[in-house]
């Protein structure tokens, strides 16, 4: 532990000199300000760009109107779902660990997930997509839990250890999963379920996704205490939240929203990280106003990397998760690198 | 921190014991005594399951002159093991030392997504028939130098200047794994099956498929690999003392740092492009070598990671082929032990 005392008090002097760098940036609260119309405009654009693009000629074809509303708008729409689930959960992720290195991939919650639907797959033989819902949500959940406790009863050199931790967490759980698979025969259903791909959405697959609204809505009427619970449980305590109350709420949130994503579209990895981090780079760390940003630049840019999965080599597609791979991984570099210039 | 840690409340009485105060690496005796006494157990078990591995089944008598052409196969498995077992434990446990933390691995850096890069891009610009062409030796030295070059830019440019920082370091080769494996599988979608299945059947490497070609390039390599950590095991000790202690007892913090990390990344290409990834088998031998080594002295540390490495990957292929007969996952039981004892360390240990 002595070893590692300078780096300890060198990334405290770092995250103060951080968070008063965000905190000294213009605090606009009111919402509906020019560049948030902007942005709205500019998402309600990708998405029409998202309905007009695809392998089947809408408009020449007289079923190209029952096109639409087969696949094309039943996909459209799980974009932008999919889009604020995953940067929602990421973000109050981040609040409950006061972390910003925090989402689902870097905690293994998607690989709890994964593990979840995998038993399911085991013990019901063919099982429907509530069932199998319910597994990624149950697991996802524990996973999470596991993980935050983890994070409560240890104590921490630095905060860029946490998702190292939690990728090596990750790495367990994928290791016994590929365990089960091995053994029942299964890697190849961890495998395809693995790369999240929007492209089975069509009507009558995807309505569960419509529970996100509802998490939305409640992340919104919790944002207050959810932001109080991000001060730490001291904090929180004194200023009258019940804190293990929150966290636990913010956790079977965050569960919930992934395990959905989970069942239905698959892995999206960095879509969590990196959303959050633009938005509080340039608005600060107040969850209520940040979440409409949240959400928005979060549909905004899975729409925009499905529609590059879907052109890149048209007619075929690649799967989302791909490009997001490989783009978050960048942002996520660049934001890494950035934080360590602000020192 | 190692005494107030160990569980033995006798062997504490002891070291305070005026009488038994010494010199040597061990707190007591009876310390040094069990260190010696594991070593040679687990060295005459790693040859024992190394024997099995070859004899056991094996209808040719040594002594006849078919038994090597016959046992030629199992050989070169075995070798592979000996070189996989030789890299994993030298570089996690010098890396665990170096990062001054014993919970991480050198294959967080990504090596196995770079592996699988190489391949898979060779196979995309260049086609099956440069594929097929490029394996042997040069394809061999070209992954090696490729992923320690690799290694040396992110080590070279994250670890010095004025905002060097190991960690840093680490989340970045992670994060860069994770970005190369999203796009070799991107690339993976594009290929013909016939492609894809070439591909697939280099990338799941394992000690069965193991090229003996490599062994001429592979051996001199890690011979001196080790041998150059082995030899370097007192600055080592220094370095596990922290940067500061470090540099004031006269070691370019710095300077060991980048060297010991090459060579640490050396020895993890060689064992990734020989066998293929391994994440948590390093872990756990060095995890295990530190339950069995009652000192901080890497002298000692090294050949009880080396035994301790040499023992676990032939005792479980031997009991798995010859016991429970399930071939082809071991590698898969070996992580999965190895995630569990990581679980189990975190939890036990209360500080990340």
């Amino acid at each position: 532990m002595m070893k590692a005392h300078d780096l300890v008090s060198m990334n405290q002097a770092k995250d103060a000199a951080g968070a008063d760098h965000f905190r000294s940036q213009q605090h606009i609260r009111k919402l509906w300000t020019m560049p948030f119309v902007l942005a709205i405009v500019a998402v309600v654009a990708l998405g029409v760009l998202s309905l007009l693009i695809g392998a089947y000629n809408v408009r020449g074809q007289p079923d190209g109107i029952n096109m639409i509303f087969i696949t094309r708008i039943p996909r459209t729409a799980a974009l932008m779902l999919t889009g604020a689930a995953m940067s929602m959960s990421g973000l109050v992720m981040q609040l409950i660990t006061q972390n910003r290195l925090v989402e689902p991939t870097t905690t293994g919650t998607i690989e709890w997930s994964g593990l979840g639907l995998l038993c399911v797959y085991l013990i019901f033989p063919a099982p429907s997509l509530a069932l199998r819902m319910a597994g990624a949500i149950l697991f996802s959940f524990t996973g999470t839990m596991i993980f935050f406790l983890l994070l409560r009863r240890v104590k921490l050199r630095s905060s860029l250890i946490v998702p190292i931790m939690g990728m090596m967490l990750g790495a367990v759980i994928s290791a016994i999963s590929t365990f089960i698979g091995l053994v029942f025969n299964m890697t190849q259903n961890i495998e395809t379920w693995f790369v999240g791909s929007f492209a089975p959405v069509q009507i009558g697959r995807y309505e569960y996704l419509w529970l996100i609204v509802l998490i939305a809505v409640l992340i919104f009427l919790y944002a207050d205490r959810l932001t109080l619970a991000g001060l730490g449980e001291d904090i929180a305590t004194n200023l009258g939240v019940n804190y293990n109350r929150i966290v636990l709420l913010g956790t079977g949130l965050i569960s919930f929203g992934v395990g959905v994503v989970a069942a239905v579209i698959g892995n999206l990895p960095f879509l969590g990280l990196i959303v959050p981090n633009i938005v509080s780079m340039y608005r600060g760390d107040d969850l209520r106003s940040n979440l409409p940003w949240v959400c928005l630049l979060g549909m905004g840019i899975l729409t925009l990397c499905d529609i590059i999965s879907r052109t890149i080599i048209k007619p075929f597609e690649v799967p989302v998760s791909l490009i997001l791979g490989v783009m978050g991984s960048v942002v996520f570099i660049v934001i890494l690198l950035k934080q360590r210039r602000l020192k | 921190m190692r005494e107030l840690a160990s569980p033995h409340p006798g062997s504490l009485e002891v070291t305070f014991h005026p009488q038994h105060r010494s010199a040597t690496a061990f707190p007591s005796k009876e310390e040094e005594r069990r260190y010696w006494l594991l070593l040679v157990t687990f060295i005459a078990l790693g040859v024992l399951a190394s024997y099995g591995l070859l004899m056991y089944n094996n209808p040719v008598p040594v002594d006849s002159p078919s038994f090597l052409p016959v046992v030629r196969r199992r050989m070169t498995a075995l070798v592979a093991m000996l070189i996989a077992a030789v890299c994993q434990s030298l570089s996690t446990v010098t890396f665990q030392t170096i990062t001054h933390n014993r919970l991480i691995t050198p294959s967080l850096l990504g090596f196995e997504a770079l592996y699988a890069t190489i391949h898979t891009s060779t196979m995309f610009f260049f086609g099956v028939g440069t594929f097929i062409s490029y394996s042997g030796v040069e394809s061999f030295i070209f992954q090696v130098v490729m992923m320690v070059l690799l290694s040396l830019i992110l080590y070279g440019w994250l670890l010095s200047g004025k905002y060097g920082n190991l960690q840093l370091m680490l989340l970045v080769g992670i994060i860069i794994g994770t970005g190369l494996r999203s796009v070799s599988s991107f690339m993976r979608r594009l290929l013909a099956p016939s492609e894809f299945d070439i591909l697939q059947a280099r990338l799941f490497a394992s000690v069965n498929h193991s090229d003996a070609s490599f062994f001429p390039l592979a051996i001199p390599i890690v011979c001196v690999a080790a041998f150059l950590l082995f030899a370097r095991s007192k600055n080592l000790n220094v370095i596990s003392l922290g940067k500061d202690i470090a540099t004031s007892l006269g070691v370019n913090h710095q300077h060991s740092l980048l060297f010991t990390l090459t060579l640490v990344s050396l020895l993890m290409a060689v064992s990734t492009a020989l066998v293929g990834p391994l994440t948590f088998y390093g872990f756990l031998v060095a995890t295990l070598s530190y339950q069995a080594t009652r000192t901080y002295d890497h002298r000692y540390l090294f050949p009880m990671a080396l035994a301790i490495g040499f023992l676990m990957i032939t005792g479980a292929y031997f009991l798995m082929y010859h016991v429970f007969s399930a071939q082809g996952v071991v590698s898969v039981i070996i992580e999965l032990f190895g995630g569990i004892a990581f679980i189990m360390v975190v939890l036990r240990k209360g500080t990340l």
